[in-house]
């Protein structure tokens, strides 16, 4: 080989040989005396003493408002327990990053990772390398398939959810008219499975006077839902309604409803935060929407590591546990030991209730 | 442009002034750093299971020194990818053995690099233009191939090749398939008639063409390679999740181009090796991983890899203007 290549890949050995020498091979925290002592001293405390728990909740993306809104929750949860967290997803919704999240948060080996996740079979390898790590894997929001996680927790039973848009849309559109679906990610578990109880909900015979035209995915990506909210009412004219159960979809469809003077024409629902789309529902563009309270949501993921931790949840269908201000909980088993904990009901935002929660969230 | 290097006698300075030694430089500085950062960094385990993240990207940065150096550019390697490991996937599912799949992959891989190689000769495509096509074509056919599913339950012996070690020891085997890949390509490109080529291609495509170089037929080669270890980092990369999708790997090419341009390998071709490419593999890889030890926002993550990408091109500019005057000064 040339001279460069040899010195290439010398020097790459010489760089893992410092790191082979150097670090020791036992998965120790503490680097050994030659080395600069480490940063962190809690870190470095052995478990004997009460070491401050430190629990990761994963969402998936970062710059979306829905999950800066959860991060309250976790604060609020977090700061009752007296516990450390860290709160955070990927810059793109894609799977490679997110495993890389996990990946680095297993080797910081924290007590808990709380994930929602981008793609539900990607991230079984590692939720299984976390349980065998001794770190506690549980998902909620969008799920793991349920071979990689102990349980996931949901805001509300995915039928109800999907139903009551179905059910929000009928009764603005006087259940008559073509309706179009822009939902999240097109992997996104828990939004199949609203639009799949959406579409179950308008088999029912009193909506046999709509039709639902065509279910798209807007990445939760505000562009590209307002561009697929455009492009089918260009393809579909007679187009009377967008159900969107992803709070970003939602705001850009009513958007897109305003900007084009459709108003009281064309309707938009959904599921949506009450902040955003507070000027939408004032308007009369969305009449009604659902949602459940994601800074409950975010507090409550807390208290599920906490409880996993303690060992109050094995989990196993049917164990209770207190989940500070929510109450009382319990683990159900949906069918061949899926395991999930649910928060509550969906709740029907509209023009009565929207200032009070506008205000909140 | 540089003339193609022959063997002089060693230079101690001009030697030294290379840009592959300020990648071991910041490899080493880095590496401080996060081990200051983080007490999880300087652990072997830790550092083995860092690699997985980055590799299969590794396999393709390694032609794609090639194609780059050639002159080229190959948009389309993170859409074959994506596209052969469906086609893997689908097959599998549809009751093929395993393997079999494997290989059909590899060779439909092979098959799409071809494509792109000879839409680019014969044709007379420019690569940037051939490649964006198909890296848009490519990724289309995955998707209404598979729309929305994905694949899922394969054999463990299969996915031990992206998620497992060399039985007996904690080394990845991803790892070791690019120590494997690293060597011929290192040898071919720095030690062979058909290396030399390609960096003449790169150089001045057309003065090799009338010095008898069969340059068309080098390009598509590298193009088929190309296409082939894209297949295989798919192949890999569905080892590793344990899944096939149509969207996998959405920003791979991108990264890959990165990776090789901090390696030292000018967009304009004709310069770089590939100690370069997997130092700066190597190194954007430890840089990610310090950062995400210690919880670094990932907007911030992405401006700090820009940053070194400037870097990356504008140092290589100065290194050049003053082992050039150098040599003018001799």
């Amino acid at each position: 080989m040339s001279k460069k290549t040899i010195f290439g890949l010398l020097s790459v050995l010489l760089v893992l040989g410092l790191v082979v020498g150097c670090a020791p091979k036992a998965p120790a925290v503490e680097t050994p005396a030659e080395e600069a002592p480490a940063a962190e001293a809690p870190a470095a405390e052995k478990p004997a003493t009460a070491k401050k728990m430190t629990f990761a909740i994963i969402h998936l993306q970062e710059g979306n408002p829905y999950f800066a809104v959860e991060e309250n929750g976790v604060k609020e949860a977090a700061a009752e327990l007296g516990v450390d967290f860290i709160f955070k997803g990927p810059a793109t919704m894609d799977v490679a990053s997110q495993i890389e999240l996990v990946d680095s948060l297993i080797a910081q080996k924290v007590d808990v990772i709380g994930i929602s996740a981008i793609d539900p079979n990607a991230l079984v390898p590692l939720g299984q390398k976390a349980m065998n790590a001794g770190i506690k894997f549980f998902s909620w929001d969008s799920p793991v398939a349920k071979e990689g996680r102990l349980l996931h927790t949901d805001a509300a039973a995915p039928e109800a959810l999907g139903r009551v848009e179905a059910q929000m849309m009928g009764k603005m559109l006087n259940y008559e008219g073509k309706v179009a679906v822009i939902s999240a990610g097109a992997t996104n578990e828990n939004s199949n499975l609203w639009v799949k109880w959406i579409q179950e909900e308008l088999k029912d015979p009193k909506y046999s006077k709509m039709e639902l035209v065509e279910v798209t995915y807007g990445d939760d990506d505000y562009q590209k839902s307002y561009n697929l909210a455009q492009s089918l009412y260009k393809k579909y004219p007679d187009l009377k309604g967008f159900i969107a159960p992803t709070s970003v979809g939602i705001v850009a469809a009513s958007k897109f409803i305003k900007d084009e003077g459709l108003t009281g024409k064309v309707f938009a629902t959904g599921l949506g935060l009450p902040s955003e789309m507070k000027e939408y529902i004032k308007d009369g563009i969305c009449l009604e929407m659902a949602l459940w309270n994601p800074i409950d949501q975010g507090y409550l993921t807390i208290y599920i590591s906490e409880a996993l931790v303690n060992g109050k949840l094995t989990p196993k269908a049917g164990e209770k546990f207190t989940a500070g201000k929510l109450g009382e909980l319990e683990v159900v088993d949906i069918g061949s030991g899926n395991l999930i904990v649910y928060q509550g009901q969906p709740k029907v935002f509209d023009q009565s209730n929207i200032d009070e929660f506008a205000a909140i969230f | 442009m540089k003339s193609i290097p022959f063997k002089k006698s060693f230079e101690p300075v001009s030697f030294f002034l290379r840009w592959e030694w300020i990648l071991v430089i910041l490899i080493i500085l880095v590496s401080i750093l996060n081990t200051f950062l983080s007490p999880y960094f300087l652990n072997i385990s830790n550092l083995y299971d860092m690699t997985f993240n980055f590799l299969e990207r590794g396999f393709i940065t390694l032609i794609m020194a090639f194609v780059i150096i050639s002159g080229n550019m190959d948009f389309s390697v993170a859409s074959t990818l994506a596209l052969s490991s469906c086609i893997m996937g689908i097959l599998y599912h549809e009751g093929m053995n395993i393997w079999m799949a494997v290989l059909l992959a590899l060779v439909f891989g092979a098959g799409a690099g071809f494509f792109n190689g000879t839409i680019i000769t014969r044709l007379k495509i420019p690569a940037f233009a051939a490649t964006l096509g198909t890296y848009a074509f490519y990724r289309g056919v995955a998707w209404v191939l598979l729309e929305n599913n994905a694949v899922t339950n394969f054999p463990a012996q299969f996915t031990a090749l992206g998620q497992g070690d060399l039985p007996g020891t904690e080394f990845p085997i991803p790892l070791f398939v690019y120590i494997l890949l690293l060597i011929p390509a290192a040898i071919i490109l720095h030690r062979t008639t058909f290396g030399r080529y390609t960096y003449a291609i790169g150089g001045n495509k057309e003065v090799s063409r009338f010095s008898g170089i069969q340059t068309d037929r080098i390009v598509r080669i590298i193009f088929t390679l190309s296409g082939l270890v894209s297949a295989l980092a798919g192949v890999f990369m569905a080892a590793r999740y344990g899944s096939v999708r149509a969207d996998i790997a959405p920003d791979a090419t991108l990264d890959v181009v990165t990776i090789v341009v901090l390696g030292g390998v000018s967009i304009a071709g004709g310069t770089g090796t590939i100690s370069g490419v997997v130092l700066s593999l190597f190194l954007l890889g430890i840089v990610r991983y310090g950062m995400n030890l210690i919880n670094v926002p990932p907007q911030e993550q992405i401006v700090i890899t820009g940053l070194l990408l400037i870097f990356s091109v504008f140092i290589p500019q100065v290194v050049n203007r003053f082992s050039l005057g150098k040599e003018a000064k001799n």
